[in-house]
């Protein structure tokens, strides 16, 4: 009924107009969409709809893993009410501005680093065996390091997002240099490019989409730098939050922290994507089959 | 040095030898002489594989001889001579321009105003029949399109030498034949020097002065061949003349063998 895959495409009668196989396609695309749209809300419900009647029901401890309800109060009351460590946007606000300044840094120090090396055979081939060593590092043990080195404030959680950020962000941009167009590269050279000219014109704009793709990411590592920063030392922040609920064995508290970081993660990568479209307007844009 | 009597491009006792990945050198010239005059049109024939690409390359500056000279208007190659134009086989247009955008790149790079460079890419857009695409994308063109756009973009910097590494192959036929006829109406205009690298010999015949046959790798010229077609030349037209069919049966006779020996050689490489 709402199956529109090629091995079911609809065959028309001799005859029909094109604007009838439009309707139809319009139909199909319609249909289809309105499926996507129920599976998606169905499984969202039976997932919430399941884990409040098992909790409900006893059949798991609600002490451990607490219950949608449970938590949507919790939210409810830390919006209208605050937390007990003050006002909830305080925190989400510092928890933002560290991921924030460590994704900004952390990326444009990877973009720079990634199009250095990748131009510059010499320079990677030196630097490549300690961007492997330090890469193999555990980002999180650096967090106590960071907090002893830069104390309980900002600058630490901006550290660690920034080095969560920054090698990811480095590697593709060092990849998408290095898979540049050969053909692309002669040509605008012969045309006259000049070092830097090529770099801006050429090398930029072909790693353009491997830098985007690592920043759909790195954005959701800058939250859980600055998080885990925070979880192990800090004064405000949704780490903090989270930390101080386990403390006092609030469930339904750790569980909404976690709510709001999927909410802010979800809007940022949103947000990546709409610039992405609009950098991205030179690619094409894949055909509809007629069916 | 710039001698205005001195060929547009003279390759003499040139060879030129890679290395292979595993460290073994491969010879892809040998021995190899061309002269190009000033304004003269040469099409470069020879078996798949044989080195004819590498001839350009030499030439452009992008590739060094190992031994030889390489002498463009009657000076050695050093860098990347401005002077040059060099349309390629595959796409090299950039996908995330437009196409005014690619067309003005080369004039932009080489520091003209602005203004100027876009006035002179509308003219050049109007010369290949491309007015009103400005604002499109290269996937938004059909392959055809995209050629024109190329020529222009290496027309707009008038280059005295213009190297064409198969530029039309992967064109379909009809097509192929409409760009011949836009390409040598472009070359009457520009009095560049054109070195045409092809493996297609009618193609060669229908717009050259002169064809160089090379032997099968590593290439060096088994023989040159002048084309006495009087020009203007209709390429849709001509390749039913008499003389078109005699010179090209009379090339081919000498072409056959070393495309026999290029096969030959390539399947004893792979087996």
């Amino acid at each position: 009924m709402t199956d529109t895959t090629l091995s079911s495409a609809i065959v028309f009668q001799p005859g029909t107009s094109d604007a009838e196989i439009e309707a139809a396609a319009a139909r199909a695309a319609r249909n289809r969409g309105r499926a996507v749209y129920f599976w998606r809300y169905f499984i969202l419900l039976v997932f919430l709809g399941g884990w409040e009647v098992l909790s409900s029901t006893k059949l798991i401890d609600e002490f451990f893993f607490s219950s949608p309800t449970a938590i949507a109060m919790r939210l409810y009351e830390w919006i209208t009410e605050g937390t007990s460590e003050g006002p909830l946007w305080y925190h989400l606000w510092v928890t933002m501005e560290e991921s924030l300044l460590g994704f900004f840094t952390g990326s444009v120090a990877g973009i720079v680093a990634g199009i250095a090396l990748g131009r510059n055979r010499m320079l990677s081939d030196v630097f490549s065996i300690y961007i492997k060593v330090i890469n193999s590092v555990p980002r999180v043990v650096l967090a106590p390091i960071f907090i002893m080195i830069f104390g309980l404030g900002l600058t630490s959680k901006v550290a660690l997002s920034f080095v969560m950020v920054f090698f990811v962000v480095f590697s593709n941009a060092f990849q998408g240099v290095r898979e540049a167009d050969r053909n692309l590269l002669a040509n605008a050279q012969i045309l006259g490019a000049k070092d830097w000219q090529l770099t801006r014109s050429v090398v930029i704009p072909s790693a353009m989409s491997w830098i985007f793709a690592s920043l759909h990411v790195s954005f959701g590592f800058a939250i859980v730098g600055a998080i885990v920063g925070e979880f192990v030392g800090a004064r405000y922040g949704i780490g903090l939050l989270i930390n101080v609920a386990k403390g006092s064995f609030d469930a339904a508290g750790m569980y909404a922290a976690i709510v709001i970081i999927m909410v802010v993660a979800l809007a940022a990568e949103y947000g990546m994507t709409v610039i992405e479209n609009r950098l991205a307007k030179w690619r094409p844009a894949p055909l509809q089959d007629a069916s | 040095m710039n001698n205005p009597n001195s060929p547009a491009i003279e390759l003499i006792n040139v060879s030129r030898r890679f290395l292979t990945p595993d460290g073994k050198s491969m010879t892809a010239l040998r021995d190899f002489n061309m002269s190009v005059a000033r304004g003269e049109f040469v099409a470069v024939v020879g078996p798949t594989g044989c080195g004819k690409s590498t001839t350009l390359n030499l030439v452009t500056g992008l590739a060094k001889p190992s031994s030889g000279e390489v002498r463009v208007m009657g000076a050695p190659v050093n860098g990347i001579d401005p002077s040059i134009g060099f349309v390629f086989q595959t796409d090299a247009l950039f996908p995330w321009r437009s196409v005014i955008d690619n067309v003005v790149a080369g004039p932009l790079f080489r520091g003209v105003p602005s203004e100027q460079a876009y006035e002179s890419a509308h003219q050049w857009l109007a010369r290949v029949n491309l007015s009103g695409h400005e604002s499109k994308y290269p996937h938004q063109l059909s392959g055809g399109m995209r050629k024109r756009v190329s020529l222009a973009q290496t027309f707009i910097n008038e280059p005295k030498i213009l190297l064409m590494d198969e530029p039309f192959s992967a064109l379909d036929v009809q097509t192929r034949v409409l760009m011949h006829d836009e390409l040598l109406r472009l070359w009457s205009q520009a009095k560049a020097s054109v070195v045409f690298v092809t493996h297609d010999l009618e193609e060669a015949i229908a717009l050259a002065d002169k064809v160089y046959v090379l032997t099968a790798g590593p290439a060096t010229v088994k023989s040159v061949y002048p084309i006495n077609i009087p020009r203007p030349r209709v390429v849709s037209e001509i390749r039913y003349d008499q003389a078109f069919i005699d010179i090209s049966r009379t090339i081919w006779d000498d072409l056959r063998d070393e495309v026999q020996r290029g096969a030959a050689r390539t399947e004893a490489l792979v087996a």
